[in-house]
């Protein structure tokens, strides 16, 4: 299938079978705020506070690893102006989902996932790094790459490339 | 949102009544077996390792940041410099996930060449891993011998992209060049002797007596905690799950090969030396079915508006000229969209994120390094044993700092 499916209703209508929509929708349905199915990629966006929930039962559905997390700053935007990708694999059915949080302007901040999946810590510190996004209940929520010092957040697209801040 | 202060590395007490006992020992990030700027805080009884805590950063350089000042073409040198040791791994994933965004198809013999170099580098790298390991562990020998064949892997790499390390070979669209005339004779005759190579290290390290009690039952890793800690690649296989991307969700036409993803069921050291070992055997019987089956064509897809065109007919076309013309300066747009793609590198799943918003410059880049993850392990594998496994255990994931810290 290489179509391109937008919205929660059509992605639901044309592969309501797949294992981790069928578990979302079977328990927690209203944590679904959208859906997409682009280049072979199936993208879930979730409700923010419901992040944790919705991994535990991704990985009770088999996606056991978390691949990648990490951010992107749609800038001018400030409805929401920060999204979260969490990317999970599924060892078993060889395929990947994409969780996707966002994020408003101010304050941006999201419940951390490092209890369902450890190996989150390095790339929610990275992302606090890099964004400035603080993952709430995260056992050791300091700067990874940058120096403990710095002011600003690097990644965020208000911040120059080149020159003195 | 900056208001946060830094906390003390090592204040959260240790076991009761032990304070008084451990002390905290600095290694690194100028220290010849840390493999980089690593920096590792360790705090130690006696001999025995009770807390460590990895500190990174000391190579970052924001290439995630300068990725989307550049145009989507600028950006595939940038991603050789991430990983020293496997740059056109790097090449490769950044070319996938791009063409995954442009829907643009790739002609098979680059496909096939993309197949051989990869699995090159994956020599290279690995030949570099079993030196460095080996000298750590205090073979020294090792180190010279393995020397010797990535030099030769090295002039291959030169011969056909014309640099060393940083080759940019792999683009967006297929390859850079056509290979030189008598380049897969250099590689076949490469191919035919690295076997006795492999059977050489293998000579001077599997039955040695002291390289066996370094790093057999040392740095135990079980897989569940292998998955839950992010560690993928060799590290992986050897805590006894078999996954490996080139067979399990093949890209760039890794589905017509055979071969084997060797296993270890061991969970220590010695496990992942034994898995990399039978890695470079089967990279060779790749390589030699890559030289076999090479197909006739060429190396760049049909998009004069995103390939760059040959120089001949730059200079003979007009239409061409304006072509390379309108690359260099303006760029080419990608759709909007995002993708993920995964590759399996040396050392483990390595995947790029990329986004665009439609224009010419990506809107946002981020690498999955597997070393990045697998260096949150280094703790459970080390904690509780003897000061001198943290060396062999940190050679054993194979870390490399320009593709930690990016």
């Amino acid at each position: 299938m290489s179509t391109t499916l937008h919205g929660k209703e059509a992605v639901l209508a044309e592969m309501g079978q797949h294992p981790a929509l069928a578990a979302l929708m079977a328990e927690l349905p209203e944590a679904l705020v959208d859906a997409r199915w682009d280049r072979d990629e199936l993208t879930l966006t979730v409700a923010p506070g419901q992040i944790v929930a919705v991994g535990q039962r991704m990985k009770q559905a088999g996606y056991l690893f978390l691949e990648d997390l990490t951010a992107v700053d749609w800038f001018p935007a400030t409805a929401p102006r920060f999204q979260v990708s969490y990317h999970l694999l599924s060892h078993a059915r060889k395929e990947r989902i994409r969780l996707r949080v966002l994020l408003p302007h101010d304050n941006p901040k999201v419940t951390t996932i490092t209890g369902v999946w450890p190996s989150a810590n390095y790339y929610e510190r990275e992302v606090f790094d890099l964004f400035g996004i603080v993952f709430e209940g995260h056992p050791n929520m300091r700067r990874i790459l940058m120096p403990d010092e710095w002011v600003g957040h690097p990644l965020r697209k208000d911040y120059p490339v080149e020159g003195y801040r | 949102m900056s208001q946060w202060t830094a906390t003390p590395i090592l204040e959260v007490p240790v076991a009761e009544g032990a304070k008084d006992q451990t002390m905290v020992l600095n290694m690194g990030p100028q220290h010849p077996s840390t493999h980089g700027v690593l920096r590792l805080v360790l705090e130690i009884d006696g001999e025995i390792v009770v807390r460590l805590y990895p500190e990174i950063g000391y190579l970052h350089t924001g290439i995630e940041k300068t990725c989307e000042a550049k145009f989507y073409h600028q950006v595939v040198p940038l991603t050789d410099r991430i990983d020293y040791l496997s740059p056109m791994h790097n090449n490769l994933c950044y070319c996938l996930a791009v063409e995954k965004l442009l829907d643009l198809p790739i002609p098979e013999k680059a496909q096939w060449m993309r197949v051989l170099l990869s699995e090159l580098t994956r020599l290279n790298s690995h030949l570099v891993w079993l030196g460095t390991h080996a000298m750590d562990i205090g073979a020294l020998t090792v180190f010279l011998y393995t020397f010797r064949e990535r030099e030769e892997i090295l002039r291959l790499f030169e011969y056909v992209a014309g640099q060393r390390m940083m080759t940019s070979y792999i683009r967006i669209g297929g390859l850079s060049m056509e290979p030189p005339i008598d380049f897969f004779e250099r590689v076949q005759a490469f191919i035919r002797t690295f076997p006795e190579k492999i059977d050489e290290y293998s000579n001077l390290l599997t039955g040695n007596p002291i390289f066996m009690n370094r790093l057999q039952n040392v740095g135990h890793l079980s897989a569940e905690d292998a998955i839950a800690l992010g560690v993928t690649g060799p590290p992986l296989r050897a805590s006894g799950v078999d996954f490996d991307l080139r067979r399990d969700m093949p890209y760039s036409g890794y589905e017509k090969f055979q071969f084997q993803v060797p296993v270890s069921q061991r969970c220590d050291v010695w496990g992942r030396y034994e898995v990399r070992l039978q890695e470079m055997r089967e990279s060779t019987k790749i390589i030699q079915q890559a030289l076999d089956g090479m197909p006739e064509g060429t190396i760049k897809a049909e998009a004069p508006k995103i390939v760059l065109p040959d120089r001949e007919k730059m200079k003979t076309q007009m239409e061409s000229l304006i072509h390379h013309f309108k690359i260099v300066t303006e760029g080419f747009t990608v759709p909007s969209g995002e993708v993920y793609q995964g590759i399996e590198s040396s050392r483990g799943q390595m995947g790029y994120y990329v986004v665009s918003d439609g224009t010419a410059k990506p809107y946002r880049v981020h690498m999955r390094n597997p070393s990045f993850a697998s260096l949150q392990a280094l703790e459970t594998m080390c904690r509780g044993r003897l000061l001198a496994d943290v060396v062999a255990v940190i050679g054993s994931i194979d870390v490399v700092l320009g593709e930690i810290d990016r």
